[in-house]
């Protein structure tokens, strides 16, 4: 019995906020019940036993990185680039399709200059906490306990960029 | 063999495995790689307010909601099953400068003399805690996209803008962390 309210046509106005910051554009037919999410969670799973095991968390392995002390990181990052890079070619290559059977969409991500501003404000705050996002839910999973409020910080500060978001350049 | 699974995995154990994520989540279920978003969702959930840029159908994109939820998890197993029963190795430069600001316990994966629930309230605490944390959301949603988002799936779809991105990020962070957060480690 399928309980979505959501109707499968896709409002344009809605459409056109979901697809600002590229946030998934994939606009499937095929309707998912919550339980179908489980596949992410277990992939984020994997994710987060690596993140932890690697020190990628780590705020002192992220100090190291910006003061050019150790090649952790950049190989950490680097190996990740090229190991996706040749798995979308592979997937464009070979056409592949997604476990049910659609059509792999990936999103053309467009210039402007949210990516320096905000690039810049964000490399700031990644040296100072030594966290990106998804490290800042691996940390508090740690047991750094506090990274909790920097998390709700860093939900405070995507609210107040959504409030000012048209008075700021783009 | 556990004892290879509890010390600090290698870069190019962990680096490979992360880049697989990205045809992984491609596969599964056609979703672009991407962390910040999630505190999109999160706003968009629990705080719209009348802000036109979190009213969207945030129902379709509790897939990211669930995968930082696996994170946090992965990272629980990971402490409970996998610890490191050794202290972080640090460069000896870093543990010397570090010495200077009374850093030197690296025992946790996160200064825990910094960062600590009473640390708030100094100044020290509450710019590295909480305006760390603001420029890491407020920053990331700006850019468009975090680490994940734009340098891992950005650059493995060869997208110039997310080059730009992670060229900034890296600016931003080399600044900061080799001239601006020694003053405020001496706060």
């Amino acid at each position: 019995m399928q309980t979505d309210v959501f109707p499968p046509e896709i409002d344009p106005i809605e459409e056109e906020i979901r697809h600002q910051d590229t946030i998934c554009v994939n606009e499937s037919v095929i309707e998912h019940r919550w339980y179908d999410n489980l596949k992410y969670l277990v992939i984020g799973l994997g994710f987060g036993v690596v993140f932890v095991k690697a020190e990628i968390i780590s705020w002192f392995r992220i100090q190291e990185m910006f003061r050019f002390q150790s090649f952790h990181m950049y190989g950490v990052i680097g190996s990740a680039v090229v190991v996706g890079m040749l798995s979308v070619w592979l997937i464009r290559r070979f056409n592949v399709k997604t476990i049910e059977g659609e059509d792999i969409v990936i999103a053309t991500k467009t210039f402007n200059k949210g990516q320096i501003f905000g690039g810049l404000l964000f490399g700031f705050g990644w040296a100072i906490t030594g966290a990106c996002p998804g490290p800042l839910f691996a940390q508090i999973g740690n047991g750094a306990s506090v990274v909790l409020v920097t998390l709700v910080s860093a939900i405070a500060g995507t609210w107040v960029y959504g409030l000012l978001r048209e008075k700021l350049p783009h | 063999m556990l004892d290879f699974l509890r010390d600090p995995w290698p870069w190019y154990v962990a680096g490979p495995l992360i880049g697989l994520t990205v045809p992984a989540l491609l596969i599964v279920g056609n979703k672009s790689f991407g962390i910040s978003s999630s505190l999109r969702h999160i706003c968009a959930a629990c705080l719209p307010a009348n802000i036109p840029f979190f009213h969207y159908n945030w129902r379709k994109e509790l897939w990211n909601l669930f995968f930082v939820a696996g994170i946090f998890l992965g990272a629980v197993l990971a402490t409970v099953l996998l610890a490191n029963p050794n202290p972080v190795v640090v460069h000896p430069n870093l543990a010397a400068d570090l010495a200077q600001y009374g850093i030197t316990d690296f025992s946790k994966l996160v200064p825990t003399q910094v960062l600590n629930w009473s640390s708030l309230l100094t100044l020290r605490g509450f710019l590295m805690i909480v305006v760390g944390g603001f420029l890491i959301g407020f920053g990331t949603r700006y850019a468009g996209g975090c680490t994940s988002g734009h340098a891992i799936m950005g650059l493995s779809t060869l997208q110039w803008p997310s080059l730009v991105a992670t060229c900034c990020f890296m600016l931003a962070g080399i600044l900061m962390a080799n001239f601006v957060l020694p003053f405020l480690l001496a706060l």
